[in-house]
C-alpha cells in the first residue's frame, strides 16, 4: 500500500520538481487523448488515436509563428511558467497557499495574452475567463482553508501524510472542488472562453489570436495544470496513496462524462451556481468543522 | 515523422455554395464517417487551421473573404476545393457575377468533385492534401524559410 509514498519519499526536493516537469505533461497529454477518445466512444464515434494530443503539439510546434503584436506571445510564456512553478512547489511538497495563488497567477497572464490583441473575440473570451476566475477562485482557497483545519498545516508534504483520510472530514469541499473542476477543465457546461469541441460561438475565443507554437504552449500548459488539479484531489484521498491515484482518475473520468451530457452555461448561470455551490458546500463544511473543534 | 498528416485541422467555408456540400462537409464529422479518427478537427478560426475547405462558385463578394481567410492561415497551408461548383463553376461558369471556381482566386491544391460531393470523396480528397501539407513542409524546410519564420 505505501510503496508508492516510499517512492515520492526518497526522491529529494528538486529531484521530485524535475519529475514533475518532466513526467506531467506526457501524463496530462495521454489523459487528454484518453479523454478524447471516450468522448468518441460516448458520442458512437471511434475516435482520434490516444496519442493524438502529441500530434496536435509536435504539428502546432512546426507550424509558422504569425503574431499580431510583439507582446502576445510574452503572457503565454509566463502563462506556462508560472503554471509549472505552481505545480512544481506542489509536487514537491511545499505551500499549499502558494501554490494556489502561483496558479491565480499564471491565469491571470493568459487572461492579459487574450487581451493584448485587438480581436473582439478574444475580448470576449477574456473577459469570460476572468468571470470563471472569479467563479472558481473561492472554492480553491477554501479547499486550502478547510485542509489546514483537519491537518493544522498548509504544507502539501504534511497535508499528504496526515494519518486520517480528510475526505471524511471535507466531503462538502470536496462536493464543491469537484464542481469548480469541471471550470478548470475547461469542460462543457463552463467552457465559456474556449472550447475543445467543434461546435463554437465565439470562434476560439481566447486563443483565437494564438496560432501555431502559442497554441502549443497553451495545450502544454494546460496539462500541466490538469495534473496540478488531479494532484489536490489525492489531497483528498491521501491516507492510501493508490486509492487517491485511483480517485484522481476516477474525478477525471467523471468530468469527461460531465462534458458529454451538458450543454454550456450562460455566464450568469456558471457565476451564480459556482458561488452557490462554494457557499452551500465548502462553507458549510467549513464552518461545521470549526464548531467540532 | 509527419505530423501535419497525423492532425490536420480544417477550416470551411461557404463561398456562394447552395450547402449541399457544406452539409455533406458536416455529414464528414458525424458518427458515420467520423472524419476526427485521423485526428482532424473543424475549426472556424482561420489561425488554427492547416487546411482551407471551399464550397461554392465564388462571387465578387466572396472573393475578398476567401483571400482574407487564406492570407490568415499560417504556413504551411492547403486549399480544397470541395464540390464541382468551387471545382470549376459548373452550370454557373457563365453567370455574370461568380468567379467560377476557387482556382481563379487562390492555389487550389486538391480537387473533390461531385455534387454535392459525397463525404467518402471529401475524406478523400483531406487525406490527399494531408500528403500535400507534408510535401509543403518539407519544401519550406529545405528552402530555408523555416529558420526566419
Amino acid at each position: 500500500m505505501n510503496e508508492l509514498y516510499a517512492l515520492i519519499k526518497s526522491l529529494s526536493v528538486p529531484e521530485r520538481m524535475l519529475a514533475f516537469v518532466i513526467l506531467a505533461p506526457l501524463a496530462g497529454g495521454l489523459l487528454s487523448g484518453i479523454d478524447r477518445k471516450l468522448s468518441a466512444r460516448l458520442q458512437g464515434r471511434y475516435g482520434p488515436p490516444v496519442l493524438q494530443p502529441f500530434y496536435d503539439v509536435m504539428k502546432l510546434l512546426r507550424k509558422e509563428r504569425i503574431i499580431v503584436n510583439k507582446f502576445q506571445d510574452f503572457p503565454i510564456v509566463l502563462f506556462l511558467l508560472f503554471t509549472i512553478f505552481s505545480g512544481a512547489l506542489f509536487f514537491a511538497g511545499a505551500d499549499l497557499l502558494l501554490t494556489i495563488f502561483g496558479l491565480a497567477l499564471a491565469g491571470t497572464f493568459f487572461v492579459l495574452g487574450g487581451f493584448c490583441v485587438s480581436s473582439p473575440y478574444s475580448h470576449l473570451g477574456a473577459e469570460r475567463e476572468i468571470i470563471q476566475t472569479v467563479a472558481y477562485e473561492p472554492m480553491v482557497i477554501l479547499m486550502a482553508v478547510g485542509m489546514y483545519q483537519v491537518t493544522g498545516s498548509f504544507r502539501v508534504g504534511t497535508i499528504a501524510h496526515h494519518h486520517a483520510p480528510l475526505i471524511l472530514y471535507l466531503p462538502g469541499v470536496f462536493a464543491g472542488f469537484l464542481y469548480i473542476l469541471t471550470i478548470k477543465f475547461r469542460k462543457s457546461p463552463f467552457d465559456l472562453s474556449m472550447s475543445h469541441h467543434a461546435h463554437q460561438e465565439i470562434v476560439r475565443g481566447i486563443t483565437t489570436e494564438f496560432s501555431g507554437p502559442a497554441l502549443a504552449l497553451i495545450e502544454i500548459t494546460h496539462w500541466y495544470e490538469v495534473m496540478l488539479l488531479l494532484g489536490m484531489v489525492y489531497l483528498f484521498f491521501a491516507f492510501n496513496p493508490w486509492l487517491a491515484v485511483v480517485m484522481a482518475l476516477a474525478t477525471y473520468l467523471f468530468e469527461i462524462f460531465i462534458d458529454m451530457n451538458y450543454a454550456r452555461f450562460k455566464w450568469q448561470l456558471t457565476f451564480m451556481s459556482a458561488w452557490l455551490f462554494t457557499a452551500v458546500a465548502g462553507v458549510s463544511n467549513i464552518i461545521v468543522l470549526s464548531l467540532m473543534r | 515523422m509527419g505530423w501535419f498528416k497525423r492532425s490536420p485541422w480544417i477550416l470551411h467555408y461557404n463561398a456562394t455554395s447552395c450547402n449541399g456540400c457544406d452539409i455533406e462537409l458536416i455529414a464528414s464529422l458525424t458518427p458515420l464517417y467520423d472524419l476526427e479518427r485521423f485526428g482532424i478537427i473543424n475549426t472556424g478560426n482561420p489561425k488554427h487551421a492547416d487546411i482551407l475547405a471551399v464550397t461554392g462558385s465564388v462571387n465578387e463578394k466572396s472573393t475578398q473573404v476567401v483571400r482574407n481567410l487564406y492570407d490568415q492561415m499560417p504556413n504551411p497551408k492547403v486549399v480544397v476545393a470541395v464540390g464541382i461548383c468551387a471545382t470549376s463553376g459548373c452550370v454557373f461558369q457563365d453567370c455574370y457575377n461568380v468567379q467560377g471556381g476557387v482556382d481563379k482566386v487562390l492555389p487550389v491544391d486538391v480537387y473533390i468533385p461531385g455534387c454535392a460531393a459525397r463525404p467518402e470523396a471529401i475524406i478523400d480528397g483531406v487525406m490527399k492534401a494531408c500528403e500535400i501539407l507534408e510535401e509543403k513542409y518539407a519544401q519550406r524546410k529545405k528552402s530555408g524559410k523555416l529558420a526566419e519564420s
